[in-house]
């Protein structure tokens, strides 16, 4: 359990929010031509990181907005959190 | 096996205080090189040492685990065990490992407390009565006994249950497998590893894998805190950590990590002499032979690798198990604790090849691999033996990912995954 620094609310409890798992998954500009490979790629097949993790949240119980987050998994230390189609910080 | 277990030797260590038992395995320093090397010291693991030993006469085999011997998840779950899943497929892996353990402690010669008291899973509402029904008929079909149960049933089998109609979620019929139950997790990790240790399998412990070698598209050996190992086959099955193993061999699996948490309250005299679960409220509940309530709680909805899991988790789960036991709304909880699982988007484990040559995973068990230990165990040396799946674990390969042919578990197997 930890504290989330909503960009829009402000820091908030973590049963506040969802998770939305790993973010910067760019969603095919071709659906059509995509080979089953590709395709199992980027529905299934995730980084699942034990350290700094890249992810998407919710506000689910606030303003329900989404935006990033950078958290380190093993430790659950929160480094950073933008906007979504903010440029990601590098940690 | 060297030293039997039996009334005589225990008679015979009385004389000497029980001070002089011999080790239940060795403590063995690697050797540079094995036919091949599991790692994860876990139930699933040493069994699959156990069984590549034991029915594929692979005893030049070793098992690295980074901590001790079931001191991961197999000592971490509510140790429930059931086969009554929905589909085929997994009806089949769960109910082959359901038939081992009915005869595991004779075989293992080591009393893992095989507790057959029945699994009781809940309906609360009508949508609930239908899947539980239906998944009645599916189990019937394959041959795995189960009952569907009315309220009033439901309440006969486990009195202390809250059958009011007019609690929040009210209980309106259940399923029984009376084959299943419980067992003690450590023992069974520590039978399995007795067992394997007496046909001459090394158990290194205290020994963490930092990368996997490869030789193009084979394995040739692992690189540990103990040193290099050489090897042509690796099977891994080190759950909530696959992912990190996989990223060393440089292969993507579809799996996330997530806290699962478990409580156990004061021990207590008996009060619940079954396992009663609901996938509705999310909250099960049984009582260990110490006589402590053994309460399972849900997943947290993040990836994290921290062993901890959210208070407001614990919290939903303690609200519906008052609600309906309002017997315990006086008990202590005594311990919490997480333990992390590696979910597939399926809910369905993966026993499978890879890519590369020689390099196995079984992982995917998300929160329900405890069950299936013994199972898992065999169908997972039987495909590091002959490099091919069984059939029983077929469906399970990570291929089904890319082919569509999923497993879809989710809900369907009489609790939330």
């Amino acid at each position: 359990m930890f504290v989330i620094n909503c960009p829009y609310c402000g820091e908030r409890e973590q049963s506040e929010f969802k998770a939305g798992g790993e973010a910067h998954i760019v969603r095919p500009k071709q659906p059509t031509e995509l080979s089953d490979d590709e395709w199992a790629e980027y529905l299934f097949m995730r980084k699942n990181i034990k350290g700094i993790q890249y992810e998407r949240w919710n506000h689910a119980h606030g303003c329900r907005k989404w935006f990033n987050m950078v958290r380190d998994t093993s430790n659950d230390e929160i480094k950073a959190v933008y906007k979504m189609g903010e440029k990601p910080p590098t940690i | 096996m060297k030293n039997k277990y039996s009334i005589f030797s225990l008679i015979k260590n009385a004389f000497s205080y029980h001070e002089n038992w011999e080790k239940a395995w060795k403590d063995p320093s690697p050797k540079k090189e094995y036919d091949a090397v599991i790692v994860g010291g876990g139930g699933h693991g040493l069994a699959t040492a156990y069984y590549l030993a034991k029915k594929h006469g692979m005893t030049n085999i070793a098992v690295v685990e980074k901590g001790w011997i079931g001191g991961g998840n197999t000592g971490r779950n509510t140790t429930i065990i059931r086969s009554n899943y929905l589909w085929d497929a997994s009806a089949g892996l769960y109910d082959h490992a359901l038939k081992i353990w009915e005869g595991l402690s004779q075989e293992l010669n080591y009393n893992v407390m095989f507790s057959q008291r029945g699994v009781m899973n809940l309906a609360h509402n009508l949508q609930d009565v239908r899947d539980l029904k239906r998944r009645t008929h599916a189990n019937r079909l394959n041959g795995i006994d189960a009952v569907y149960l009315s309220t009033e049933e439901v309440k006969k089998f486990c009195p202390i249950i809250n059958t009011s109609p007019n609690i929040r979620y009210p209980v309106l019929g259940g399923t029984l497998q009376r084959r299943a139950g419980t067992a003690r997790h450590d023992a069974v990790a520590w039978g399995y590893a007795r067992g394997a240790d007496a046909m001459g399998v090394d158990i290194i412990q205290n020994c963490e894998v930092k990368g996997i070698k490869r030789n193009g598209d084979a394995v040739e050996g692992i690189e540990t805190t103990k040193g290099f190992i050489k090897t042509k086959k690796i099977g891994v099955v080190a759950a909530g950590h696959s992912s990190v193993i996989a990223n060393m061999a440089g292969i993507r699996l579809p799996l996330e990590s997530k806290p699962l948490q478990a409580l156990v309250s004061e021990p207590v005299k008996p009060i619940i002499d079954t396992v009663v679960m609901s996938n509705a409220v999310h909250a099960y509940i049984s009582q260990s032979d110490k006589g402590e309530l053994v309460i399972g709680a849900g997943t947290d909805d993040y990836v994290s690798y921290t062993q901890k899991g959210s208070h407001d988790i614990v919290e939903g789960t303690l609200n519906a198990i008052l609600e309906l036991y309002p017997i315990f709304s006086r008990m202590k909880m005594l311990r919490q604790w997480g333990g992390i699982v590696d979910i597939c988007p399926d809910a369905s484990p993966i026993i499978s090849k890879t890519s590369i040559k020689g390099l196995y995973f079984n992982c995917g068990w998300g929160t329900g691999g405890f069950k299936a230990t013994p199972g898992s165990g065999d169908l997972f040396a039987h495909t590091i033996a002959n490099d091919e799946p069984h059939k029983l674990n077929a469906a399970f390969n990570i291929n089904r990912f890319v082919s569509g042919d999923l497993v879809d578990e989710h809900g369907a197997a009489a609790v939330a995954h």
